[in-house]
């Protein structure tokens, strides 16, 4: 069911809605919590950047991947060599993790083209397995099974923050940035590129869509955001070992792209939110509750709201923007938007 | 060149318990078009299940299979119960609803019997076979005899019973066999059986070799997916083949190579899988898939 309208807010309704998103993040997290969860939000931030990838990729690429860990850890690898190994400074480590797994994303998307969606999700559910034993087995380098210690970074002195909050705000400015990249990505011609080759790749092809150029250029786009989303990991804990990037946490990242909504960007935060605190609670209860909990909420999102909660926000808001009547009149190329995101994935 | 010889046995043996999951994958595959990623934590559960008999005191082989026809039922339910109202769902929704499956059979596990690792006793004598030069431990050629009359067995179903040939038309052409009065859902809902048996063998016979515990099958899986995929998915030799052939790689490569080693063997699956689809995405053995435009 979809509601073709899109929406125009009032200008004093743009304004308060920005108040207090800008209070909730600068002020109400970082200062109102307790200091362990400032970090812990810091992490949510962080998976929420590697979400926004897989929503690229499976969202709107059509490829569903089951490895982004596997481009996590080269980000928080990177980043732990370069400031442990050679003395970096941590930031300058974010292009260079981003740089390297945009690469290492474009040669997986090279064979990614060949793939079938099933085989795919198979490839790259093998890849995030093959991961820990790799970065074990190359210990000179990546410190084997004790890991390397990064150190979380410190605020510079002029700066009136303790470190969780100053690792946050550099994750927030970073996962700020990213986002509106993405939004930028997912407006105009590129969307319309990727839905079509999606949803009917011979009607794509027929209208001049490079289905092998995009979907490479798509993956690649993806796996830099988990990279820059490993190396703030990295800052983050302060620490990186193999077995955090176990199969787990390319699972994790699925299931939070999923209930979040996968074609949904404003989900990617809620997704995470899932992932970092759902397990905690958890655990308090029983230690093998986590995986049910996720493996119960990934059907139970499928079966009773497929786009995800992100995704019905999203249909609420503009239900509701219809019957307050800030709407735009709906154009023909809107329609097709809002229909496709109505539809979701039903179409493929 | 004992060395040599006796490596070769265990991949056979290794070979045998990959192709037994490699088929299992193989059979959901065919019936439904559908690549079971919780294969390998329904086969550990199945462990489990057998161990659990043994701990209610039943002798280890009507444990074994007690658990098996219990996998059987399992399977079939959960074809009518999951898997079949799937039928018509997009790609994610079925890959997502897998991947739920495995975190939750995997927790439920570690729910049910902890984290902790037990000790699921082999199904043959500790002793060892001489032959000639080199001698062969029992289980490796227990488990090659085993896995061998199974498949023997599954021949001889699909082979020369109606049973085996309508479950054939039910797969290969669904709509031409319920013409002819086969009932499609019941022969999906017995391939899904016969699956979850098979993953249960295999998890019976890898148990006493890696430990029973909840990630038992992780290393197990992903070489029965290899296998699968060097077969043909939808390949029942082709999965035998695969599994026999990844077996003794993985155990030669991990002999052979020292810059892979053990610690590194598991690269080979990812090797062959990537290998495979992208110069033969159909595998060995499997149906080249033709679509029309």
């Amino acid at each position: 069911m979809s509601v073709v309208v899109k929406p125009r807010l009032p200008v004093a309704v743009r304004i308060a809605t920005a108040i207090v998103v800008a209070i909730l993040f600068l002020y109400v997290i970082p200062f109102m919590i307790p200091n362990y969860l400032v970090s812990q939000f810091a992490t949510v931030l962080v998976f929420a950047i590697a979400i926004v990838g897989i929503n690229l990729v499976t969202g709107y690429g059509g490829a569903i991947t089951l490895g982004h860990a596997a481009f996590v850890a080269l980000g928080s690898y990177t980043t732990a060599i370069l400031t442990v190994r050679y003395g970096w400074n941590p930031y300058a480590t974010i292009p260079v993790a981003a740089a390297l797994s945009w690469i290492a994303g474009w040669c997986l998307g090279f064979p990614a083209l060949r793939l079938q969606g099933l085989y795919l999700a198979l490839g790259t559910l093998v890849l995030s397995i093959t991961v820990p034993p790799v970065l074990k087995r190359f210990d000179a380098f990546t410190g084997g099974v004790q890991g390397l210690n990064v150190g979380n970074p410190a605020p510079p002195a002029s700066v009136p923050l303790d470190e969780s909050q100053w690792i946050y705000f550099v994750s927030l400015a970073i996962a700020a940035v990213l986002y509106v990249v993405a939004r930028r990505i997912l407006s105009g011609p590129l969307r319309r590129a990727l839905v079509a080759a999606r949803d009917n790749q011979l009607v794509a092809a027929v209208m001049g869509v490079n289905r092998a150029r995009l979907t490479t250029a798509t993956f690649a786009m993806s796996s830099l955001y988990a990279g820059v989303a490993g190396s703030l990991y990295a800052m983050i804990v302060g620490f990186v070992s193999p077995d955090t990037f176990n199969v787990m946490m390319s699972l994790s990242l699925f299931v939070g792209a999923v209930v979040g909504g996968i074609t949904s960007l404003s989900g990617a935060f809620i997704g995470a939110m899932f992932i970092q605190f759902v397990p905690i609670w958890a655990s308090d209860i029983d230690v093998s509750l986590g995986g049910l909990v996720f493996g119960g909420a990934l059907i139970l999102t499928l079966v009773l709201i497929p786009a995800g909660v992100g995704g019905l926000a999203e249909r609420w808001y503009l239900r509701a923007c219809a019957r307050l009547g800030w709407t735009e009149a709906a154009a023909t190329e809107t329609a097709i938007e809002a229909s496709t995101r109505g539809a979701q994935h039903e179409a493929t | 060149m004992t060395l040599f010889a006796n490596q070769l046995i265990d991949g056979l043996a290794d070979g045998a318990i990959y192709a037994s999951l490699a088929l299992a994958l193989v059979f959901s595959y065919r019936s439904t078009g559908i690549v079971n990623f919780a294969q390998g934590e329904m086969a550990m559960l199945s462990a489990y299940v057998t161990w659990q008999l043994m701990a209610w005191g039943l002798p280890l082989i009507p444990a074994a299979l007690i658990s098996i026809v219990l996998s059987f039922i399992a399977g079939a339910l959960l074809y009518a119960s999951i898997v079949k109202p799937l039928s018509h769902a997009s790609l994610l929704t079925v890959v997502s609803v897998l991947i739920g499956l495995y975190l939750a059979l995997n927790s439920l596990a570690g729910f049910l019997w902890t984290y902790t690792i037990k000790a699921l006793p082999s199904l043959f004598p500790k002793a060892h076979l001489q032959l000639g030069s080199f001698s062969v431990s029992a289980e490796t050629a227990g488990i090659i005899a085993v896995v061998g009359v199974v498949l023997l067995l599954l021949y001889l179903l699909f082979e020369t019973t109606k049973v085996g040939l309508a479950m054939r038309g039910a797969a290969s052409t669904p709509d031409s066999a319920v013409l002819v009065g086969v009932s499609v859902p019941v022969m999906l809902l017995i391939g899904w059986g016969i699956a979850a048996a098979l993953g249960a063998l295999s998890g019976i016979l890898v148990a006493p070799k890696v430990f029973l515990n909840p990630t038992m099958m992780f290393g197990v899986i992903i070489y029965a997916f290899a296998a699968a995929t060097l077969g043909g998915f939808d390949s029942v030799v082709g999965a035998v083949v695969g599994g026999l052939l990844v077996g003794i790689v993985e155990n030669l490569v991990g002999t052979y190579i020292p810059w892979i080693g053990p610690d590194l063997k598991i690269i080979v699956a990812l090797v062959l899988i990537f290998g495979t689809l992208l110069i033969k995405p159909d595998g060995l053995f499997g149906r080249k898939k033709v679509v029309r435009l």
